[in-house]
């Protein structure tokens, strides 16, 4: 190990109680996509101190500035998304029932019976099912549609609910052991660590913080911020699924687990989104190797994050992913390891603090 | 031309890794350019010309990249699976050879599937000749183009990649032709289009044209029960673009390009494509809109790793496109 990467692995942002707490408060935080509001409140409280500049566009993506020093300074962007997937009531019926949409990518099995938590006052409510006494064996077979489901509050809590509310799911964070179980850990995680990254922002880099909006419906507040930004680099930070449970046929092996858990952070190459700039690809998992961060490569192939929106900005902006994975994404509750996110930010700062501009001094190639 | 165009159908170039096919384009343009540049997303940019008084900064599109396959898992046998880079069709993958940008060759085999079904891509994997997992010589995130030789049937040329460097060789020919123009044209030699007009999207930004022309191959309906219908046919002539899926080509352009080709007697057909989309859709939504149009090449099997064109309709192209830049743009 050099001498200079010695000296940054000291600095490295730790992950302690202050840090599990903030991650608490954000997941148990509500931010429906294109209703931020709680989450962004949180992000500016805790970084409005430390930032030499903050705004709030027009679309609610939080803005934030950390100068470095020197005179050659790298803009880098790093994007994290504080919207999650959820819930927006549509109509209201008698007795405190509401009809409901999806916000974002939920698969409608997993929802009824589902514990729910409505509006910015957190009304509780529950996704009503039919009781097994009342099913007949053919329904229990078949799928219910999001359109037969009710959010039920109840009258006198109904009362204060109207359309266009949101809803997430009602899981309350825990620490269990070596592991974190929460919802919206896609992408509180991400937005814990870029709030880290502000604190200890490296100084050899101009550190351009976007917290996003609108991330699951499209990728929309990064693409504005970007825009705004016109950074020379951009990071996302997500989080992604973990699909490395044990495959039920022992003949045949798993070859579609996305990520693992326990194996680090989980670098992109590839996404339906983005094809990430291999500069970036090498100078991550080189900076992995050489400070023995432990690491994975997400498996190639869909999904998206905001470095879709990001790297088509302007005239181009090589950019590329870090998630920490999960189990269960998009659900009511994902399971994370905790050693994941340490190492994610970890890596990150890292790797920030290697920037120079022969990065990308050279053209795009492998 | 042929000898240009078997080099640039033979280099391997998937979306997102044209960084070889790049190289034989700058080579093959170096002394016909004004200026040559690299965006950040790896478009090669080659400007030639002066905007006078009757003239445009017009942006002319030909992508870069093919599709291709990128390595998802390797299993404990040494097998490698893989997904998708654009629009991969597998009923043409199994059996097929694919070359990595490391020169490892593979053939792709493919899992049990029930008798009659169509594969999917997850029910095929590549062969790279490993015994294991540890003597496998790619890794995961690796990168392949299909592997097929070029073809040249005399009036007609086969290759797994006329879609699109067909377009690739017109536009360096056209750049090399081109002497009197009253534009200033960027010769743009996109990246990404196989997974949505990515390279075209940014370059266009960058250049900020007052018109601009994707060069791309469409389908051609004189195979065998084409079907849905479509009026295009190879040797029938360069196809002028009324629209595709991705975009509505700018009719006054539409109509200029017919006038002009009418007048020098060059055939041409004209296209609606009802799937599909090019560069020219990511030229017209810049910034705050550009007129943007296209020149096809009619092409058989497209995206398999045998496309057919005709080497009329080509060099058609290529007097279309010299004669077209080289006068007044008439957007009326």
């Amino acid at each position: 190990m050099t001498e200079k990467l010695e000296k940054t692995t000291q600095k490295v942002p730790q992950i302690g109680t202050s840090q599990i707490d903030l991650l608490e408060r954000l997941c148990n935080a509500t931010a429906v996509s294109g209703d931020e509001h709680e989450v962004r409140q949180i992000v500016l409280e805790e970084i409005k101190p430390i930032a030499d500049d903050i705004k709030v566009d027009a679309l609610g993506n939080v803005l934030a500035t950390k100068l470095g020093r020197g005179e050659v300074r790298v803009r880098v962007m790093l994007a994290a998304h504080m919207d999650e997937i959820g819930f927006m009531i549509v109509k209201k019926h008698d007795d405190g029932l509401f009809e409901f949409d999806r916000v974002g990518g939920i698969d409608e099995r997993q929802l009824p019976g589902k514990s729910v938590l409505v509006g910015r006052e957190h009304l509780p409510g529950v996704i009503g099912a039919k009781p097994i006494h009342m099913t007949t064996a053919d329904e229990r077979k078949n799928k219910i549609e999001v359109s037969a489901m009710r959010i039920d509050l109840g009258p006198e809590i109904g009362d204060k609910v109207k359309p266009g509310d949101r809803a997430t799911f009602a899981t309350r964070f825990e620490i269990l052991g070596p592991s974190i179980r929460a919802k919206a850990l896609d992408n509180r995680f991400g937005v814990a660590t870029l709030i880290e990254l502000c604190k200890h922002a490296p100084d050899n880099i101009d550190l351009l913080a976007a917290f996003t909006v609108q991330e699951e419906v499209g990728l929309r507040g990064a693409r504005v911020a970007a825009y705004t930004f016109d950074p020379h680099m951009a990071i996302a930070i997500d989080s992604t699924p973990a699909y490395d449970l044990p495959h039920w046929d022992d003949e045949d092996e798993n070859d579609r687990y996305n990520t693992r858990l326990d194996a680090g952070p989980a670098i992109y190459v590839m996404d339906s989104a983005t094809i990430a700039d291999r500069r970036l690809v090498n100078w991550l998992l080189e900076t992995a190797q050489d400070a023995g961060i432990p690491y994975q490569l997400r498996q190639p192939g869909g999904g998206g994050t905001d470095a879709g929106a990001i790297h088509k900005t302007r005239t181009g902006i090589p950019s590329i992913s870090v998630s920490v994975p999960a189990r269960y994404a998009h659900s009511a509750a994902s399971i994370a390891r905790r050693d994941d996110w340490v190492n994610t930010l970890r890596l990150l700062y890292t790797a920030l603090s290697r920037v120079t501009p022969e990065l990308l001094a050279g053209e795009r190639r492998d | 031309m042929k000898s240009l165009i078997q080099k640039l159908v033979e280099t391997p170039g998937p979306s997102g890794f044209e960084y070889a096919i790049r190289d034989v384009i700058r080579e093959a343009i170096a002394d016909n350019a004004d200026e040559v540049r690299v965006d950040a997303l790896g478009s090669l940019i080659a400007k030639k010309g002066t905007k006078t008084e009757n003239g445009m900064r017009v942006m002319i599109s030909a992508h870069i990249d093919e599709i291709g396959l990128m390595i998802t898992h390797i299993d404990v046998n040494g097998f490698v699976r893989f997904t998708n880079i654009g629009g991969v069709n597998p009923l043409t993958c199994y059996g097929g050879r694919v070359r990595f940008m490391n020169g490892t060759q593979g053939v792709i085999g493919m899992d049990a599937i029930e008798r009659g079904k169509l594969p999917k891509l997850a029910d095929l994997f590549i062969d790279v000749g490993a015994t294991n997992k540890e003597d496998c010589p790619v890794k995961v995130g690796d990168v392949c183009g299909f592997d097929r030789p070029f073809l040249d049937m005399g009036k007609r040329m086969v290759a797994k990649s006329m879609d699109d460097r067909i377009a690739a060789a017109i536009a360096i020919e056209v750049l090399k032709r081109l002497e009197d123009t009253p534009h200033e044209v960027h010769f743009v030699f996109s990246t990404q289009e196989e997974v949505g007009l990515r390279g075209a999207t940014t370059a266009a930004y960058g250049i900020d044209p007052d018109v601009g022309f994707a060069v791309d191959v469409t389908r051609s309906g004189d195979t065998p029960r084409f079907s849905p219908k479509m009026a295009t046919a190879l040797g029938d002539g360069p196809t002028i673009k009324v629209r595709d899926a991705s975009f509505i080509a700018d009719p006054r352009l539409v109509d200029w390009m017919i006038k002009s080709a009418q007048e020098a007697g060059i055939p041409y057909q004209l296209e609606v494509l009802e799937a599909g989309g090019t560069d020219g859709r990511a030229i017209q939504l810049t910034r705050s809109g550009v007129p943007a149009g296209c020149i096809s090449i009619a092409c058989r099997y497209i995206h398999s790793p045998s496309e057919m064109v005709d080497s009329d309709d080509v060099e058609n192209a290529v007097k279309l496109m010299v004669k077209l830049l080289s006068e007044p743009i008439i957007l009326v």
